[in-house]
């Protein structure tokens, strides 16, 4: 039995790696945004579940571009971050815009959010936030035509309309706004993964059980909605329900890479982001403020990384 | 009573059902032993040998004048083959002494006579342990005697025995706690009375609840039995000590600095046992296990058996092996060479079959905080490692690199699978030899 007879491996300690990696994680948020996929394909048509493939696609598609430019083994694709994006970013789509608006979102979000900074963990702002906000302020128009739900097997939606937000901010007459219940259930106007409150939140939950998400970013983050809202005269029930504010709690201000890495700075990253979130709904010249809010705070985190240590052990007071 | 507990740690998969109902066997006397001059931390022995001597079971062969170091001894009578460089552990080649067994066991007739040990005074004991070369047999094997010459400036008031096991796999102090739980309690009261303390505490995790009825038989007024949860690292001695009485060693500090000292019950038995057959520290327990042998168990062997002697124990490797590790998964050290001797510090030989033994291709840090969260020691591993990489050194001992303890927990958590731990220990060393010239 010497060691010629039986090559050993030699490494050093620790020698067993938990399970789950980042790959699993990935999957694990496509996974907890199907029910989201469903529901927007059930109210905004079968359209939407094209744009949501679509986008996808492009997304897989640009990262794999970008990785042989790069030089990088395409394997680096296996890690599901692209999937994630495009679905992220998809969601983030009034229903009907054209099938090019995701395939720019994805080329903007992928490359010049993600790649040109070096790929999946170095990119300092979330890349479907930086997707959307690209497509927002270029084509504002395509970017805020809302469809009613009509719910059903359908190709799609043609009676437009306007997001609760917008109705409630703007007062338009002839629109009414939709009870408490519409917007838990998500019978409303807006983004195709947006809409139902009450099936994000499971999403959530399921993360947060599965120790991808930190509970404290989305907690922190509503609840700030939620009293500021409060103090300032809204109805911070309605202020919650409507608009992105579930999906970017759960699923956007909860991206690792653009997080601040301590719990303390995550908490501090959710009350900032609901702060602008809420800045820009009463006081902007739009009726959302989630994606600027949590991009405002993505370039923040680096700030609170620096500022925000855990405490050491055994730390001796000076 | 009260668990303070401690921040962040792992859950790994604890695997001991593979060896924790064999009861601890003896291993018979090997035709081989190569006892290591470095058994132990400190410094090296000089052997009081040559090639050809006869030696007794238990005659002392090995040993430096110095403070910081614990004597060798022959754990069987034969003759001295050689003197020369042997694989060790660490992957080293380090002096060692090939011993012959005779098959005799014939025992060193001086050994110290058999007293009482509460009729000798604290600095006999002291010397006696010195003398029989009992070192920490947890993992590091600090020479036990210097653990308990605190200096007088100290005041210590409680010693806490470690039984915790946290690492996966181990069951040895397990098994001994369960089997020899007289000892145990009695090498306490050994220690207890050397540093004339009045408070003695035995922490157990919360999966080997059982033994706790086990003491409780031989236990007084002035020892107390804790169960902690079960939560890697709750064996590292710092982490012990916070989880029972919610003292904080000081960064930088010994437990001593808050008044305790540790020590592991595989120790504490060394010592009663010691002062029950008068023979020095010459054989340790130790739990051979692992999907990579046939059947896991718990062995008494004498120091010095080669490795290969111990898989033999368990029934041979089972498929083809692919990493032997000399202690637990997660702080183990793999080996390269089946002659490798146990030595003093060996709690364990694990044996993963090829299948098990995985490569990772490390992918860029996703910022999860994962490490963050469960560094035991409050510290940043996804930072350290990337300044290591850099080579900003400074900036990694500002931020508390030295403060690590190598548990390897951010290592086993990391979902990019980087290498957080391996950064770290080179960014340690680099910024010590550093700080030596």
């Amino acid at each position: 039995m010497r060691s010629e007879e039986t090559k050993l491996i030699v490494s050093s300690s620790p020698h067993i790696y938990e399970k789950e990696d980042v790959s699993y994680a990935m999957k694990q948020v496509v996974f907890s945004l199907i029910p989201a996929v469903i529901v927007g394909t059930y109210l905004f048509g079968i359209y939407s579940l094209i744009i949501v493939l679509i986008s996808i696609l492009s997304a897989v598609f640009w990262e794999g571009i970008s990785l042989i430019i790069r030089k990088k083994p395409l394997y680096i694709l296996g890690d599901y971050s692209a999937i994630v994006t495009g679905l992220l970013l998809a969601l983030t789509l009034p229903p009907n815009v054209p099938f090019w608006i995701p395939v720019v979102g994805t080329a903007v979000a992928i490359i010049l959010a993600k790649q040109v900074f070096g790929g999946l963990g170095e990119n300092f702002l979330n890349p479907a936030l930086v997707g959307r906000a690209f497509l927002l302020s270029s084509w504002p128009q395509i970017m805020t035509s809302w469809i009613e739900p009509k719910k059903g097997i359908f190709w799609a939606s043609n009676v437009t309309t306007a997001t609760p937000l917008a109705i409630e901010k703007l007062k338009l007459s002839g629109y009414s706004l939709p009870n408490y219940w519409d917007l838990l259930i998500g019978n409303r106007a807006g983004c195709i993964g947006e809409t139902s409150v009450i099936l994000l939140l499971l999403g959530g939950l399921w993360l947060i059980y599965k120790k991808i998400v930190d509970w404290r970013i989305p907690f922190s983050y509503i609840l700030t909605v939620f009293m500021f809202s409060l103090i300032v005269g809204k109805d911070p029930i309605f202020q919650i329900l409507s608009g992105g504010l579930f999906l970017g709690a759960f699923f956007m201000a909860t991206d690792w890479v653009t997080t601040p890495l301590t719990s303390q700075g995550r908490v501090i990253f959710g009350i900032g982001a609901g702060l602008f979130t809420i800045v820009i709904r009463f006081w902007g010249s739009y009726p959302e403020g989630v994606t600027y809010g949590i991009l405002v705070m993505n370039a923040l985190t680096p700030l609170i990384d620096k500022f925000i240590k855990p405490r050491k052990f055994g730390e001796v007071k000076k | 009573m009260k668990i303070y507990g401690f921040k962040g740690g792992v859950h790994p998969p604890e695997n001991k059902d593979f060896s924790k109902n064999s009861p601890i066997e003896k291993l018979p006397i090997p035709e081989r032993l190569i006892i290591l001059t470095q058994q132990h931390t400190g410094a090296p022995c000089e052997p009081l040998v040559k090639p050809k001597d006869h030696v007794f079971k238990g005659q002392k062969i090995g040993d430096k004048q110095v403070f910081v170091t614990a004597p060798i001894h022959a754990p069987t009578s034969g003759v001295v083959k050689k003197i020369g460089l042997y694989p060790h552990p660490s992957g080293r080649l380090v002096l060692g002494i090939e011993i012959e067994p005779d098959g005799k066991d014939e025992v060193f007739p001086d050994l110290p006579k058999n007293k009482a040990w509460h009729d000798l005074a604290p600095e006999e004991i002291i010397q006696r342990i010195r003398e029989a070369g009992i070192v920490g047999l947890g993992g590091a094997a600090f020479p036990t005697h210097v653990k308990i010459s605190p200096p007088s400036e100290k005041k210590i008031d409680t010693i806490i025995l470690n039984g915790s096991e946290c690492e996966p796999y181990l069951t040895i102090d397990y098994r001994i706690m369960l089997e020899k739980p007289e000892l145990v309690v009695e090498g306490l009261k050994i220690l207890m009375y050397t540093v004339g303390v009045k408070r003695g505490i035995i922490g157990v995790e919360e999966n080997k609840r059982d033994v706790v009825d086990r003491l409780k038989n031989y236990t007084d007024s002035e020892i107390e039995i804790v169960v902690l949860p079960t939560k890697y690292p709750q064996g590292s001695e710092k982490h012990l000590i916070k989880a029972i009485l919610g003292r904080e060693v000081p960064s930088g500090g010994l437990p001593l600095d808050v008044g305790v000292i540790v020590n592991n019950v595989g120790t504490a038995v060394a010592i009663a046992e010691h002062f029950r057959t008068g023979l020095p520290l010459i054989s340790r327990g130790i739990t051979i296990t692992g999907r990579g042998v046939y059947s896991p168990k718990n062995l008494d062997v004498l120091i010095g058996t080669p490795v290969n002697k111990v898989i033999q124990a368990a029934g041979g490797f089972k498929g083809t092996p692919g990493k032997v590790i000399f202690g637990g998964p997660m702080m183990g050290v793999a080996i390269y060479d089946l002659e490798i001797p146990i030595i003093k510090g060996t709690s364990g030989v694990l044996v993963f079959s090829q299948e098990e033994v995985k490569y990772y291709e490390p992918i860029e840090c996703v910022r999860c905080g994962k490490c963050v969260d469960v560094c035991p020691m409050g510290l940043i591993p996804t930072t350290l490692a990337k300044y290591v990489e850099k080579g900003k050194l400074i900036d990694a001992e500002e931020l508390g690199i030295l403060d690590c303890i190598e548990c390897g927990s951010c290592n086993y958590i990391c979902p990019s699978r980087r290498p957080l731990l391996q950064w770290i220990r080179i960014g340690k060393i680099d910024i010590l030899s550093k700080r030596r010239r």
